[in-house]
């Protein structure tokens, strides 16, 4: 199996907190090296304490297992640093249909205007923050003023 | 002792025990949404705190043939006078505006160190830096915007600001006093002296402290005690904090989830 087929086969891995998004969505899955019969997954965390990402660990291995695939190393890597720009517009747009607003793009970090730029469910413009953490370390939880509804934003990070 | 595992050590056990402070928020914080802020923060920090013991125990073990040493024996399986964090760090929570002048004092300390440590000679270092600043930048935000708001906000929430910082100030100098690890990790280009970051760390709490309209900060010798975190010299709190923390490992030694 070469370095393609390998990709292809992890893109199957969901990230289990937000299960509609798949480790390439996110933009996590760094690399696969192979050396003879060794597989070398790269793995990037979006947040230091991401609690998702054991739980990640343990499917790629499982999934390769599955596929025949017994010698494999999973290595994590901090340098280059994750950054939410690398989420796919794939991704961007499977999280919007899922009522998470996606994040905004890089710049954001510059300017300060880290918000959604508007509500996923009704997409009015008219948003709010309510706190700036939400139920997991990549999410913050907005308002929407015109439909009423809460709604998670994944943070341009 | 090898001084530049002290140095990631202190790095890592300065996250770890605020981290775990900032746990014992967890169900119990005034609201909900900033019981989940402070939940956050506290995994972000001991997200931290794994990427550097997990530095430290591979250099430990690579130094001591025959010895191999884990993050878990790191964080659970030291003693108070092992730890080398500030003590302002390991105090105990207080009430709100205690919790959030610490973490505001700390993150505005990290943020300050983690882009200098950018450029660290020793690439773990700097990638974990990388990785860890945009964490940190969000955390100064935040409690940038509480000391604003409880400075700013009621008599009641004034004063209690008051409190903390007659409470905290005395655990600031030690942030900025270089000790052995200190000057091993500068010479060899791993890290800094902290006393560099001083005078920016002064500007930017008395920034916020101005728009909160509390009296402004300054540097006094005299705050200085003969507690030092860094040296292993720790206040009573740390005992109590890695009692609790400590306990499944020591109680069921090398259990797992």
């Amino acid at each position: 199996m070469n370095k393609e087929q390998i990709i292809d086969i992890l893109s199957e891995v969901k990230d289990p907190e937000i299960p509609v998004l798949t480790i390439s969505d996110l933009g996590i899955l760094r690399n696969v090296v192979i050396s003879g019969d060794l597989i070398q997954v790269q793995i990037t965390p979006t947040y230091s304490g991401c609690p998702a990402m054991d739980v990640i660990r343990e499917d790629i291995r499982e999934l390769l297992a599955k596929h025949g695939m017994q010698h494999v190393e999973i290595e994590q890597v901090l340098s280059p640093a994750w950054t939410s720009d690398w989420m796919t517009e794939t991704g961007r747009q499977k999280l919007e249909a899922y009522g998470i607003a996606a994040p905004a793009l890089h710049g954001c970090l510059l300017s300060g205007d880290d918000r959604p730029e508007s509500c996923p469910l009704c997409h009015s413009k008219n948003i709010e923050m309510i706190s700036r953490f939400g139920s997991t370390a990549c999410k913050a939880l907005y308002r929407c003023i015109d439909c009423q509804e809460p709604f998670d934003y994944f943070k341009c990070h | 002792m090898d001084l530049l595992s002290d140095y990631i050590i202190h790095l890592a056990d300065n996250a770890l025990i605020l981290g775990h402070r900032n746990s014992e928020w967890t169900g119990h914080g005034p609201i909900l949404e900033q019981d989940i802020a402070l939940s956050n923060i506290a995994l972000d920090l001991v997200g931290q705190s794994r990427n550097f013991y997990q530095l430290a125990a591979g250099r430990l073990s690579e130094l001591t043939p025959g010895l191999t040493i884990s993050e878990d024996d790191l964080a659970y399986l030291r003693d108070v006078n092992e730890f080398r964090n500030f003590v302002l760090l390991e105090q105990d929570n207080g009430d709100w505006a205690k919790t959030i002048l610490r973490q505001f004092y700390f993150s505005i300390y990290q943020y300050l160190l983690y882009k200098e440590l950018l450029a660290s000679k020793y690439p773990a270092i700097a990638a974990i830096s990388e990785k860890s600043i945009k964490e940190t930048r969000y955390h100064v935000k935040w409690s940038s915007e509480w000391v604003v708001r409880l400075g700013d906000g009621t008599p009641e929430s004034h004063r209690r600001m008051l409190d903390a910082r007659q409470e905290l100030n005395p655990w600031i100098s030690e942030l900025f006093i270089p000790v052995d690890f200190d000057y091993e990790a500068a010479a060899t280009g791993a890290g800094i002296l902290p006393d560099t970051l001083q005078e920016e760390w002064f500007q930017r709490v008395n920034h916020v402290f101005e728009s909160a309209g509390l009296p402004l900060l300054s540097f006094e010798k005299k705050n200085m005690h003969i507690l030092s975190g860094k040296k292993g010299v720790h206040s009573e709190h740390l005992g109590y904090l890695l009692e609790e923390m400590q306990f499944l490992q020591r109680a069921y030694p090398g259990s797992n989830w």
